[in-house]
């Protein structure tokens, strides 16, 4: 009998949209009218617009001037990293879109899961071209919360600029550019409650940036094509919120918290990730031993509980974990290691839900075993 | 109705359609409570989403007679044609092709991306237009040669909505293995395209140009025989790695539903918009005889009217009709002060470029408003040749 509950844990892919954020968004959707025109069609776009780059400023303390919109983190990343004539250090765990920068030298990391800060005090030492660094805020595998502050003066002291992808950052922990010597920070809008499709750059005003699509003069000439109108009014919404997510991130990390421990109880030979370090308060990355992750993600979807084995992207195939292998996890461990992350809808009920269906299978594979 | 107190007439359709309901119904439950990311594969909500974008990819090919898997989805038609021109210069220059042409009169976003490829060392052509627009295809002919990748010639003009006759230059460049990419932004969804019968092997597509959402647009790529282009940029490698991100489902479903409404009832609106149009360029030289139709009259979308009125700086007539909505050319260029590139190209000297209008009539144009909008420019034209007005200092902005 299939269970008629449906437990989203997936939050790190992607989260719903918030109430206000969709209402918000249908209100500008049935509004005519493109930024760039002149007429009163245009200029109410416009200033719809304007205010939400008010507000996704106000989220990481920028000026509203430094917030470059894109259509997504994705994007955002990759406008930074390319759009430099620098040398590019990226560590090991970063999101693809990060990785994915040709010729980028990889910074690793402990085994905890942060970026070795003396690795790369090395090699920005001995790197002779002007260097851009790259650091994520918040790992979107294992939660764990990078030392982007000591990265980024380490980076300001040889010289470097530095760009952080602060995606799953977002809405989980207070964000200051100012505060992180971050140059440059990514933002997705869909990872905080606002819609898929927009995301935003923010860059230091004095950078120099080549524009990764070329085209008409939008957002200073960084970024051509017409507005996400309704896209952006959803986002500056949605940072809008994100104050008021701050504030339940205490109510989520102890229900994590509780799975963990409910988890680690049924299973005392599972094993958690980046369990020794700080962590975003939604997210457990855990192993399941000699289960493959397929497995267990299989008979969770069966159960209506929905996780992951990594990151979203590419074509939705297993692959081993870039994360937990940087991290020097054994490959036997890596491939049966799940990411659960929840959001401001989670509930006690969803933790049950999950620890009831992967206690049962791992009592079911234990069973066998014996 | 008094002019007053009459609703302000939109007809400015080429820099953007609003949103048809039908097509926002649909998006709606995408967002709340149908969330799930399509390339969460391993479960049922991302299952779900990825269902609803191959829905909305086969009806978005369906449309211009592709097959669903020549869709790459992106951010728009800006995007779109980025990708198509540097993506396709890129990946041909390591077969010894270096050389891009196109049409002076194309979109900003593709001028600019040639510029940024001929600053990184490739040979670009930008080839002059006929007085109406249309592109002289012995001219093009002439400049293609052996190491040429990639032509790119918008299908309807954003501003004088001229046709380009896609089939001849797409037959040109086959013979020579060369990539053609048209820009079809304004022309999918308002006028039939058919990349099979066109043989074309990019074109560009916008979802807010054919009343769907901003933000969402889509490349077409050729299969048979495959057009080989490099992606923008890297990431998570979806769209088969030409165009990695997280693939934003309700905009993709909105552009889906627009392209299915688009092809049910395309043809009949494109006969009665070709009506309206007639009746709106008649009305005009009724009451203003030496009004000038910029581009050729018969080879262009059916709403679209560029118009010069001899004397009269067109942001001064769209001050003086501060109820309807119009433009003085491309949006992406609204802002500056210049007359239009596109106009100077096709041989307008600057004062008739300085005084023309683009007039977009689209989807929720009825004729009633059209009328309206014949006495309301006739009129303002009458006035500030009589030097009798007061520009709107709102409306000139």
């Amino acid at each position: 009998m299939t269970d008629p509950r449906a437990t989203y844990l997936d939050w790190n892919a992607t989260a719903p949209v918030l109430p206000e954020v969709a209402a918000a968004m249908a209100e500008a959707l049935a509004r005519c009218g493109n930024p760039s025109s002149v007429h009163r069609w245009g200029r109410a776009t416009r200033r719809a617009v304007e205010e939400a780059r008010l507000d996704v400023a106000a989220l990481v303390g920028a000026a509203p001037q430094d917030i470059l919109f894109t259509s997504g983190g994705t994007e955002a990343n990759q406008t930074a990293l390319r759009g430099f004539d620098r040398r590019v250090l990226v560590s090991a765990i970063e999101h693809d879109s990060v990785r994915a920068v040709p010729g980028a030298t990889v910074i690793p990391v402990t085994g905890d899961g942060q970026v070795d800060l003396g690795a790369l005090d090395r090699m920005l030492a001995a790197e002779t071209r002007p260097a851009l660094v790259s650091i994520m805020l918040a790992n979107n595998e294992t939660g764990v919360i990078q030392p982007v502050a000591e990265a980024a003066r380490i980076a300001k002291k040889h010289g470097a600029l530095f760009h952080s992808d602060a995606v799953q950052a977002a809405g989980r922990l207070p964000l200051s550019t100012a505060a992180l010597g971050a140059d440059l920070l990514t933002l997705s809008a869909h990872k905080i409650g606002g819609p898929q499709g927009v995301g935003a750059l923010v860059v230091r005003p004095d950078l120099d940036l080549a524009p990764l699509i070329a085209g008409g003069g939008q957002e200073r000439g960084r970024r051509a094509g017409t507005e996400n109108v309704a896209g952006i009014v959803g986002f500056g919404i949605a940072a809008r919120q994100a104050a008021r997510h701050i504030d339940n991130q205490a109510r989520i990390a102890r229900l994590r918290d509780e799975a963990e421990r409910r988890l680690l109880a049924l299973a005392p030979d599972a094993q958690v990730f980046g369990a020794p370090v700080p962590r975003v308060a939604n997210t457990l990355c855990l192993s399941m031993p000699r289960v493959p992750a397929a497995t267990q993600i299989m008979a969770l979807d069966l159960a209506g509980v929905m996780v992951s084995a990594g990151a979203a992207c590419s074509s939705g195939k297993l692959r081993r974990s870039p994360v937990l292998e940087a991290m020097g996890v054994a490959e036997a461990d890596a491939d049966c290691a799940i990411r659960i992350s929840l959001g401001w809808s989670t509930e006690a009920a969803d933790i049950d839900h999950l620890v009831e269906a992967w206690g049962a299978l791992y009592q079911r594979t234990r069973a066998k075993a014996a | 109705m008094s002019e007053r107190n009459r609703p302000p007439v939109y007809l400015d359709y080429h820099a953007t359609t609003p949103c048809d309901p039908r097509v926002l119904d649909e998006m709606i439950p995408w967002f709340t409570q149908k969330f799930g990311n399509p390339a969460s594969l391993t479960h049922a909500f991302g299952r779900e989403a990825e269902a609803a974008v191959e829905r909305a990819r086969a009806q978005l090919a369906a449309l211009i007679g592709a097959e669903p898997r020549e869709i790459v989805f992106t951010s728009g038609a800006t995007e779109a044609n980025n990708l198509a021109v540097k993506g396709a210069a890129h990946f041909h220059r390591a077969f010894g092709k270096d050389h891009v042409v196109t049409l002076a009169t194309e979109h900003k976003c593709v001028l600019e991306s040639c510029r940024v490829l001929a600053a990184e060392g490739f040979r670009v052509t930008v080839l002059p237009v006929e007085h109406s627009g249309l592109v002289d295809l012995e001219r093009l002919e002439a400049a293609l040669d052996e190491r040429t990748s990639l032509v790119s010639v918008m299908a309807a003009h954003n501003e004088v909505g001229v046709l380009q006759p896609v089939g001849e230059i797409a037959r040109l460049c086959r013979a020579r293995s060369i990539l053609f990419h048209t820009d079809g932004a304004q022309a999918v969804g308002k006028i039939p395209v058919d990349v099979t019968e066109w043989g074309v092997d990019l074109l560009s597509i916008s979802g807010h140009k054919m009343y769907g959402p901003k933000g969402v647009g889509a490349l077409y790529v050729r299969r048979r025989p495959r057009a080989r282009i490099a992606p923008l940029f890297d990431g998570g490698g979806q769209e088969r790695g030409l165009r990695s991100g997280t693939l934003p489902t309700p905009l993709i479903v909105g552009i889906g539903a627009a392209a299915a409404v688009a092809e049910a009832e395309m043809v009949a609106e494109a006969d009665r918009l070709l009506g309206l149009r007639r009746r709106f360029l008649a009305g005009i030289r009724a009451l203003v005889p030496d009004a000038v139709l910029n581009g050729d009259p018969e080879r262009r979308l059916p709403g679209n009217l560029n118009l010069s009125f001899p004397g009269i700086a067109a942001p001064d007539l769209m001050a003086a009709c501060p109820t309807l909505a119009l433009s003085s050319g491309s949006a992406c260029t609204a802002a500056e002060v210049e007359p239009s590139y596109v106009l100077r190209a096709l041989g307008l000297g600057d004062a008739l470029a300085a005084a023309s209008i683009r007039i977009g009539l689209g989807r929720f144009t009825i004729a009633e408003e059209v009328d309206f909008a014949i006495d309301a420019l006739a009129g303002a034209v009458g006035r500030l040749r009589a030097g009798r007005v007061t520009s709107d200092p709102v409306g000139a902005k």
